[in-house]
């Protein structure tokens, strides 16, 4: 078993193949110790089969997996000190929940195995829960089991494969906030695979999203949703309209001129790379504003739909040339527009991000749909 | 006509639905009568009468003949529990891996090895026992080869046979036993098997249990409704067995239910047939009621 405590995660070129299929093309990843780490990507992206692979259930392809300086690609599952806490929580349903969360500690001969259980079962706050049967619980409940039973074992790395996934909506939020909460008592590194945008940027530090078998970006949140790298990451993460526009003109007071179906723009000169002509420019839906208050930035358009949501109202606006846009508007008290009704749309420069017009603007649009 | 029959039930349609449970139960209570409480009630009361089948039999509760017939034939029903049991030990330790193998690694050969494990149930009982007696034959390649590994005098030496020959010995009527029972030692525990959650056996290996102890752990406990369902199906059943004894075995080797199969047909001792019958079945009921008990506590690993 690996030494307690051995360090960052450490993935070298690590490959998977099934057959003809590349599942997880050569991945290079370091995850620092002490970080919650999110995979995110749909269906299908790979994202699974690497969590496998560093719980050491999959046999990878190719590649290393370091655990601090500990090359552990060959070690076993049950010689890796790494925990997995499995999409369908995985319990012994003929042990009773305390069994179950003694499991790990008990193979590892551990003296104290039951005083740490159920210390364990207190901090997911099921200290009264140990005698019963996981059948008997409630799936909030098993799954929490499921995370003390990981936890106790105080694992280098501890995986959880879509732990929320078979909550409803009010579940899942709470054990979100209640997950990062004892990432940050007990300072373990937590990497968490998952296809929820928003359960993912709501709790890791550090985010890769996946798109079949590779990495598209690697980023905190933040820059993730207000920098995406291509137009899978700025789909897939949250909504984002792309208009399609070129560059005209050299930077000037760090902007940079350009043109949409007949529409002058100005763009951030640093947002732009460098020799790029044909560009997508994204705007997220809450950046636009209805009106001309919004920036120097504007576009016409008529209302096709609106709908109220109570914090905000969402427009589809549709411009001239036939494109839909998104737009969130505050429930601020400002007069809220009609379908119907032709407005115009603003920004300030420097809120937009500028992606290669080579890529595919619906990349990443239908994986969205399909995980509803 | 339809909307009248979906209407909610009146007083009437209530009172019809309450007798249909027991009609459908009608059929199998009857059969129970019939030919399980009837017989029971007759083997009982054969048991103690007196005379004999030219003079015909009269009740006259002589409970000593079950003393007579466990005083007479304690050996025969020692030897058929311990044939029995040594059987199903084997047939479990056979089985299980078959099982496992069928159940959780043999993806689409599934069924057609579950075929293969029925196939012998095609052809009689008798035939397939006395197939054996072609197999394990003096000249045979099976008896050769076991004399060329030197595994006849391990079998000598172990008092399961009497010579370097293989048929005519207790080896050939365990081994008679657990070919014939093995089909009802596979089924119940493939369908156990069959339900286990390969993703609790990779749950253990996460949790540092090495291959054995998640089998120990996790596998085994997990099958013991089959285990249970597999012994009992192939013990019961072999502890009364005649035919494997009366043609795989010698004179030293006779079951107990070749005792009573020779009394009631050859010897026409009725009741002491009938006697060693029920002292067989409550020695079964003990042996089961005890083993389900200790298996039901969770103990047992």
């Amino acid at each position: 078993m690996a030494e307690h405590g051995a360090g960052d995660l450490r993935l070298t070129g690590l490959t998977k193949r099934f057959g003809d299929f590349t599942a997880v093309h050569p991945l290079d990843l370091t995850i620092p110790r002490g970080s919650f780490f999110a995979l995110l990507g749909p269906s299908g992206c790979g994202k699974t089969t690497t969590l496998r692979m560093v719980a050491g259930l999959e046999e990878p392809s190719g590649g290393t997996i370091h655990l601090g300086d500990t090359d552990v690609t060959g070690t076993r599952a049950h010689r890796r000190n790494v925990n997995t806490v499995f999409q369908s929580y995985a319990l012994f349903p003929h042990m009773t929940v305390l069994d179950n969360v003694m499991f790990g500690l008990r193979r590892k001969g551990d003296k104290q195995a039951e005083a740490k259980a159920r210390e364990a079962l207190e901090l997911v706050q099921l200290g009264q829960a140990g005698g019963r049967r996981p059948g008997q619980l409630s799936g909030g409940m098993q799954q929490r089991v499921a995370l003390a039973r990981a936890l106790v074992n105080r694992p280098d790395v501890l995986l959880l494969d879509e732990p929320l996934g078979a909550l409803d909506l009010k579940l899942r939020r709470q054990m979100q906030i209640e997950l990062k909460r004892i990432q940050q008592e007990v300072g373990l590194t937590f990497v968490h695979v998952t296809h929820d945008q928003e359960e993912a940027m709501t709790m890791a530090d550090h985010i890769a999203v996946m798109n079949a078998g590779r990495i598209e970006q690697l980023a905190d949140p933040a820059t993730l949703y207000e920098h995406p790298a291509s137009t899978f990451v700025a789909n897939f993460l949250g909504q984002s309209n792309l208009l399609r526009a070129r560059v005209e003109g050299g930077a000037r007071d760090g902007l940079v001129r350009a043109n949409t179906e007949g529409q002058e723009l100005l763009l951030a000169a640093d947002s732009v790379p460098e020799g790029l002509t044909d560009l997508w420019v994204g705007v997220r839906p809450e950046k636009l504003t209805l009106g001309e208050a919004g920036g120097r930035n504007r576009l016409g358009g008529r209302v096709v739909d609106a709908s109220f949501t109570g914090v905000a109202t969402q427009y589809v606006v549709r411009t001239p040339w036939g494109a839909d846009l998104v737009v969130v508007q505050q429930n601020d008290g400002s007069a809220r527009a009609t379908p119907g009704e032709d407005v115009t749309l603003s920004w300030e420069p420097g809120r937009e991000f500028v992606l290669d017009a080579a890529q595919d603007d619906h990349a990443g649009l239908d994986e969205v749909a399909v995980d509803g | 006509m339809a909307e009248a029959a979906l209407a909610p039930g009146g007083p009437a349609r209530r009172r019809r639905r309450s007798w249909v449970p027991y009609a459908l139960l009608a059929p199998g209570l009857l059969w129970l009568a019939v030919f399980f409480v009837a017989p029971m009630v007759t083997l009982g009361s054969q048991s103690l009468q007196e005379g004999n089948v030219y003079d015909g039999y009269t009740l006259t509760g002589n409970v000593g003949i079950y003393a007579d017939a466990v005083g007479k034939y304690w050996p025969h029903l020692l030897r058929s529990v311990g044939y029995a049991a040594t059987a199903t030990v084997f047939a479990l330790l056979l089985a299980y891996p078959l099982a496992y193998f069928m159940a959780q690694k043999a993806g689409r050969w599934k069924n057609v090895l579950l075929v293969l494990v029925v196939a012998p149930f095609f052809t009689s009982f008798l035939i397939r026992t006395l197939a054996w007696r072609t197999i394990l034959s003096d000249t045979g390649p099976v008896t050769e080869v076991a004399q060329a590994l030197h595994l006849t005098d391990l079998l000598q030496l172990l008092h399961l046979t009497n010579n370097d020959t293989l048929l005519s010995s207790k080896f050939a009527v365990i081994a008679g036993l657990t070919y014939n029972f093995l089909p009802f030692m596979i089924l119940p525990l493939y369908a156990a098997l069959d339900r286990l959650d390969p993703r609790l056996v990779e749950a253990a290996g996460d949790l540092y249990a090495s291959p054995w102890q998640a089998f120990r752990h996790v596998t085994w406990p997990l099958s013991l409704p089959g285990v249970v369902a597999g012994t009992l199906l192939t013990f019961i059943p072999a502890a009364g067995d005649f035919i494997n004894s009366r043609l795989l075995g010698n004179t030293q080797t006779v079951m107990i239910g070749q005792v009573i199969d020779s009394q009631f047909l050859r010897v026409l001792d009725y009741p002491l047939a009938a006697a060693l019958s029920f002292v067989l079945l409550l020695m079964i009921l003990g042996l089961v009621t005890a083993y389900v008990r200790r298996a039901g506590t969770e103990e047992l690993v």
